[in-house]
Formats: structure tokens, sequence, C-alpha cells
């Protein structure tokens, strides 16, 4: 039963208990899915495009009610109807989105300062030893003057990072944190989360399809599919050694098998108007 | 094949919910004013780029439409004797419609485009998720700011027009046609009432800053996060808010200057 919930810890941070959830009811994005995020780890959530990876994500930052079934952080209900209780509890979540998601009217340091100048009441000298201590932990301390603009796609993305350990979250949900990125920004992103996660105590959670940093970062891994179904999750190792159809065409990153390549169409025949095994 | 009737209902309940949603999405802006006034630097900032940016393009036209408001109507005047009504007349034209209607309109497709690009970008960009995900609400920290600065800029704009149009008009009419000076001032104080004639036409300025301004906000907010959805939304802000001032000027017209 691959929804069963792991026990993965007595101590976990979230708790997604029977979940269904879809835009509209002609089609249902997460299928009755129940995991547990442990805490001080980093479980990354891998899957195919449209998967629901990113809904999930949502459900849990409390921007969607779950349709049925229950989403608590820190044992209590994310219910996105009481905005009060749903701020409080996004004030300890930072998040890493897919393409940044900086203020271009602001420079770097004014991007990092944001959570602290609108959160806290901290003294100017205060925010700015944090912010350019929160970047000099990213490697970009050197960067702090620059505009938006003026930053490549891989330091944007550590620039948000930077943003999104500003107040010291306990959990980090990084949502597609490697799309787009070379080869060394790549390495360099994987490098980041794994040692602010170990470094900082937090949680992190990793959404992506980028199926060899994930496997390189995480402590636990679970492998979605279409459908919103959860076909398989545990250690790296496990998925890796997986004899499953549908988790070896995955994490091999094969183009066909139980995920078909072609979508589904009439007869190639019938579109080109010959019969099947006529002469030419 | 569906019923007429039945396609006929789903529009007209897709308006109905449309506007639902625009008066719940108006509400929230207001709840929010409050917050914004509290900072009161991001609203400042924000009557700059939307007032002080928009300073140009108003006193053009101002200058433009008193000059050629003053041709024409002595033209029209001079004709039966009454030239020396010009001050008056040009007066009135400017600070009861002219003035607002004509900054609502270029307000719309100057400060309005602007606002809604710059929120449907926001969107697309993620930025007002990540504000979301960051616990700060950006109906107080993004939209609130610029409602409340649209409503401040407008009737400042409005007044500013309508002065330099009047000083376009002195300078045709007086320097180059030859009107007295002292004849095209002396009519507009006596025959021209301050809160009537001025404060009606910034009443009715103050109320186009609202329906500029709050389209705007909603088009950007709502926008579909694509190119085309953020060029849509612009144009579509352009339309609904000259639309809506030229039907608002009338009932506003018809409910100030009713009697005589």
């Amino acid at each position: 039963m691959p929804s069963d919930p792991p026990n993965l810890s007595s101590d976990a941070l979230i708790e997604i208990d029977h979940v269904t959830f879809g835009y509209d009811t002609s089609r249902t994005i997460l299928s009755d899915i129940s995991l547990r995020f442990a805490r001080g780890k980093v479980t990354s959530i891998l899957g195919s495009s449209g998967c629901g990876k990113t809904t999930l994500l949502r459900l849990i930052g409390g921007v969607h009610a779950a349709n049925a079934g229950t989403v608590r952080f820190a044992g209590e209900v994310v219910n996105a109807q009481d905005k009060e209780l749903l701020f409080r509890m996004r004030r300890r979540m930072g998040v890493l989105f897919q393409f940044g998601a900086l203020f271009t009217d602001l420079s770097v340091f004014e991007n990092v300062a944001f959570p602290l100048r609108e959160q806290t009441d901290l003294s100017e000298p205060m925010i700015r030893d944090i912010v350019l201590m929160k970047l000099n932990a990213v490697g970009l301390r050197g960067a702090a003057p620059l505009r938006i603009s003026e930053v490549s796609g891989g330091m944007a993305r550590r620039i948000a990072l930077a943003r999104a350990i500003a107040l010291d979250p306990e959990l980090i949900m990084y949502d597609e944190p490697f799309a787009g990125l070379d080869l060394i920004s790549m390495g360099v992103a994987a490098n980041l989360i794994r040692t602010l996660n170990d470094v900082t105590g937090s949680t992190s959670l990793v959404i992506s399809h980028d199926v060899p940093e994930c496997m390189s970062i995480s402590d636990h891994v679970v492998l979605m599919a279409t459908g919103g179904r959860i076909v398989a999750q545990g250690a790296p190792k496990e998925l890796m050694d997986s004899s499953d159809p549908e988790v070896r065409q995955f994490v091999r990153g094969e183009p066909d098998g139980p995920v078909k390549f072609h979508y589904p169409a009439a007869p190639i025949a019938q579109d080109f108007g010959v019969e099947a095994g006529a002469a030419p | 094949m569906t019923n007429p009737l039945t396609l006929l209902g789903q529009r007209a309940l897709r308006v109905l919910r449309s506007f639902g949603h625009a008066a719940f999405f108006f509400v929230d802006i207001l709840r929010a004013v409050p917050e914004a006034m509290r900072r009161f630097g991001l609203v400042v900032a924000q009557i700059h780029a939307i007032g002080n940016l928009s300073l140009i393009i108003i006193l053009a036209s101002g200058m433009a439409v008193g000059f050629v408001l003053a041709l024409q109507m002595y033209y029209a005047l001079v004709t039966y004797g009454a030239a020396e009504s010009l001050g008056l007349v040009v007066n009135l034209s400017l600070v009861r419609e002219l003035g607002p209607v004509v900054t609502g309109l270029l307000f719309a497709g100057r400060a309005g485009t602007s606002l809604t690009a710059e929120i449907g970008l926001m969107k697309a960009g993620e930025q007002l998720a990540a504000m979301e995900m960051m616990a700060i609400d950006p109906k107080a920290r993004v939209l609130a700011p610029r409602f409340v600065a649209g409503i401040v800029s407008m009737p400042i704009l409005a007044i500013l027009f309508s002065a330099i149009g009047i000083l376009g008009a002195y300078v045709v009419a007086v320097l180059l046609i030859g009107v007295d000076a002292g004849n095209f001032w002396s009519i507009m104080q006596s025959r021209v009432d301050v809160w009537r004639d001025v404060g009606n036409g910034i009443v009715k300025s103050a109320v186009f800053g609202v329906i500029c301004t709050f389209v705007a906000l909603y088009q950007g907010h709502e926008t579909e996060a694509t190119p085309e959805g953020v060029a849509y939304a612009t144009t579509r802000t352009v339309v609904m808010s000259s639309l809506s001032i030229l039907a608002v000027d009338f009932i506003l017209t018809a409910l100030m200057f009713s009697t005589p």
C-alpha cells in the first residue's frame, strides 16, 4: 500500500492525512494521500510534471484547502480559511519559489531584508547584520548592493534562499530548486539545501523532478505519479534499487514504460489514412 | 446543442459572479486601507509614482485643451457679442467637466495601465504569492497604498489640469486675441462658485480616482499570469475605466448641476 504513511519518526513536523484535492470536481489532483515529514530531515517529493507536487506544497502552506482529509503543521490543522492562524504558521515556514519570486523593484539586500522589516521590530544595524549573514551563507554577501536585474538565474535562486531563511523558519519548502540551473549552480543549490538543513536544524521539503540531486541530499524520498498517487517512498537507496517498473522508469529516466511516451491517440494508421499491414 | 436560454443564463450568472467577486475585492482593499495609512511612506512613494510621474502628460494636455477651448469659444461667442463671457465659459467647462473627465481618461491611460501591468507582472512572477507565504498580506502591502495614492493624486491632477487650462486660455484669449484681461478674470470671480463648481469638480475627480485605481488594481490582480494575460488586462483597464468615467460623469453631472 504505497499511500500508507511511513513510520519515519513519531515527531513529524507535517502530517498529511488522507488528503484529496482538485481545483474543480472534474479533475482530481491529489487522491487520498497520507504522508508524514519528519523534523530535521530533508524529504524530497519527486514526480513528473503535473503530478500534483506543487499542489501538495500549496496545501501545506494553506494556499488551498483540501477537499477531504487534513494537513497538520507542528500538530495544528492548516486551515486555509483562518487567515490569522495561517499567517502565524507561515511565519514559521520559508518557501523558495521555482524562479525565486524576488521583488524586482528592490535590491538584493532589500529583498533579504524584506521579511525582517515586515515581521520584526529589529533595529537597522541588526537587520543589516542578519541580511549579510544570510547572504554570506549562500555565498552572495558581495552581491548585496546589486539590483535583481543584474544577477543570474542561479544567483537569484540563492538570494531567494537567503530570503526564505531570513527568519530562521522551522520548515523550508523548495519548489523546483534545480529547474533551469547549470550543473555548477545545481550542485551549489543541492549542497546549500543539505548544509542549511543540518546547520539550522530546520526541516526541508524539496519538490523536484531532478533525481540525482534529490537522491544525493535527501533522507527520505516520496515518488508521486500523475493523478496524485504515491508510487513509492523510502530512503534514496531503496528507491534506486527498487524493482517496481514505475519507480525504475522514473529514477532511470526511461522514455517508455508504465508512463507512456505517446499521449493517448487514435491508431496511427487511421490518422495517416492507410490500413495496417497494407502494402505501400 | 445547448439551449440559448441556458447559455444566456450561464452568461448572466458569470457576469453576476464577477461583479460579486469585484465587490469582495473592493471591500478587502478598503479594509486594508487603515494598515496602509499607518505606513504612510508606502503611500507617499506611490503618490510619486502615480501622481508626479503623470504630471507632464496632464499639464501638457491641460495647456492644449485651454488653448483650443479659448479659440473655439471666442469664435462662437464673438458672433453674439458675448466675448466678455469667455473667461467664465472656459472656467466652468474646465472645472466642472473637462478637468475631471479628461484627467480621468489620461490617468487611466498613464497610471492605470502602469498599475495593472505592475501588479499583473508581480502576480506572474509569483511575487504576490511569495508575500502571502511570508505571512504578509499583499492587499495591505501592495494594493491598498496604490489605491490611496490613486485617490489622493487624481483630484490634485484634475485641479492642475484645470488651472493650467485656464492659463492656456488666458494666453490665447488675452495675449494673442486681445480680450480684456480684467474682464477675463473678474467674470470668473463673480460667477464661479467655489463649492458648487470647483468643489463638485473635485468630488467628481476623486470618484474617478476611485474608479480608475480600483479597476487597474483589480485587472492586475485577476490577470492570467501570462504575457497575453497582462496585455489583455491593461487593455481592459483602459476600456473599463474610460467607459465607467463617462457613465458616472453623466450621473454625477445630473445630480450636481440639475438646478440652475
